[in-house]
């Protein structure tokens, strides 16, 4: 299968990408990172852009640093770049645990961060770990740098607050290295996406969740947070019960008329996985609060 | 459309050639080079049929625009060994019986480097997950399991004893929780 023609232009900074955009902006353009979405739906036909601009390996869009509180991610970072930085796990875990359950080594040594949140594939594993972590999505544009909250960033279904002529930079995650993290996922058997996916980031003092954020991806259009199992857990002991109590209110506040339906998932089967895989996550947040050292 | 001039170097031997934006990597291997050792599976960046090494990284070559790899290393199946001089991860596929009609073989060739590049000596689970992305639809995994075992073996031969530690997230198993069939 090959991808229909198109024109083909490299960017090496992110001025010279924003400007190919305004160059190019009267055609179909599309921003080519890693292209482990981009290229396969291009060689099925699902996508014909006249016109790639390759950003993929724009230096200052790469690697991932400790700023302050904030652990700076490039946008451009690989899927495995970033698991290979210790302090990815360190100061962001929930969203560490969900990287390494992209796609599979190959994969994951092309995708990007960037990328994959700019794509929004509601399947992908990390819509939900965007809004576990709190993080910040920073777009450039024309007229500079936007910061967007993962809360804000997603619309829909490939649809995000990115505007035509902008492009993900960076991704900003307030450091939580006292935090744990997990991230449970039931991979479709064919493709390995997410049917569900739920990613936690919490902190547990002496028993007691003092900060807990919940997101899931795979069940609705778009990520999205599990409020019900956040209020459930808030100040409440961690432990089965806690657990089995969040978990009945994974889906509360979700409208399951809108949720996911597909050939490998209806939605109230979907429903259920959402539940199942939120104490699942929740449990393996226990087990490595019990036991931190065994958190690698 | 346009047309690039680039350079590839394919296990060791420096190459311009000039290829349209849409060329993939594997055809620019396979049809304008000759490397036809790795193949061309399912299309989609699923079975690992044409996984090469790519600056050192094994990718899949369907979902990469040759452009992209331009000035990048390549390492391909042809560069492991001779029929003569094997290199051990072929031994260790003859030896383990690890392939049937072979088709996957190069693929699980190069991710086994890969993973074994970075972990010299794997669990069984460690390779389980390393070889995630390569598919075979006829050993049912255990004999290639046993192979890269076998290779890492012959590799390293101050063998350390088990005991690797696995995180528990993973890379997800192809089926919850079962070994992949």
């Amino acid at each position: 299968m090959f991808p229909d023609e198109f024109d083909y232009h490299e960017a090496t900074s992110v001025s010279e990408a924003i400007d190919l955009m305004g160059e190019h902006a009267g055609a179909e353009t599309e921003l080519l990172a890693g292209g482990h979405s981009l290229l396969p739906a291009m060689k099925s036909g699902l996508s014909s852009p006249d016109v790639l601009i390759d950003i993929g390996e724009v230096e200052e869009l790469h690697g991932v640093e400790v700023d302050g509180d904030t652990l700076s991610i490039g946008a451009m970072t690989t899927y495995s770049d970033f698991i290979a930085e210790d302090v990815s796990e360190e100061h962001a875990p929930a969203l560490y645990h969900a990287v390494r359950q992209v796609g599979d080594t190959q994969v994951r040594n092309r995708g990007t961060l960037g990328g994959n949140l700019a794509h929004a594939d509601p399947a992908s594993d990390l819509p939900g770990a965007a809004l576990a972590t709190d993080a910040t999505i920073v777009v450039t544009g024309p007229d500079g740098e936007r910061r967007v909250s993962a809360d804000d960033f997603f619309f829909g279904m490939y649809a995000t607050d990115i505007g035509p002529d902008e492009l993900v930079t960076r991704v900003e995650v307030p450091s939580a290295a006292d935090a744990v993290g997990a991230y449970a996922k039931k991979p479709s058997p064919s493709s390995g996406y997410a049917m569900v996916g739920v990613c936690v980031q919490a902190t547990v003092d002496g028993g007691t969740v003092t900060t807990v954020r919940v997101g899931a991806n795979g069940v609705m259009d778009h990520g999205v947070r599990l409020e019900g199992v956040e209020d459930e857990l808030a100040g409440e002991s961690l432990d089965e019960d806690s657990i089995a109590a969040a978990a009945d209110r994974a889906s509360e506040g979700l409208d399951t008329a809108m949720m996911m339906s597909d050939l490998q998932a209806s939605a109230e089967f979907r429903e259920q996985l959402v539940g199942t895989y939120t104490r699942r996550a929740l449990e393996r947040v226990l087990d490595r609060t019990a036991t931190p050292a065994a958190a690698d | 459309m346009t047309e690039h001039d680039i350079t590839l170097t394919v296990n060791g031997a420096e190459h311009d050639l000039t290829v349209e934006a849409r060329t993939l990597l594997v055809h620019a291997l396979r049809d304008e080079l000759g490397y036809t050792g790795t193949n061309v599976g399912c299309e989609s960046s699923l079975c690992g049929a044409c996984t090469v090494r790519m600056d050192g990284e094994a990718v899949k070559s369907c979902t990469t625009l040759a452009v992209q790899a331009d000035g990048a290393e390549i390492r391909t199946v042809e560069d492991l060994g001779t029929r003569h001089d094997f290199h051990p991860i072929q031994e260790g596929f003859q030896e383990e019986h690890g392939l049937q009609c072979g088709y996957c073989t190069p693929g699980m060739m190069m991710t086994a480097l890969d993973i074994l590049e970075e972990n010299p000596d794997p669990t069984r689970e460690e390779i389980r997950e390393g070889l995630e992305g390569n598919l075979c639809r006829c050993t049912g995994y255990q004999n290639i399991v046993n192979a890269v075992q076998n290779a890492a073996e012959q590799m390293q031969p101050a063998a350390v004893a088990d005991g690797g530690e696995t995180d528990d997230d993973g890379p997800t198993p192809a089926t919850d929780g079962g070994e992949k069939q």
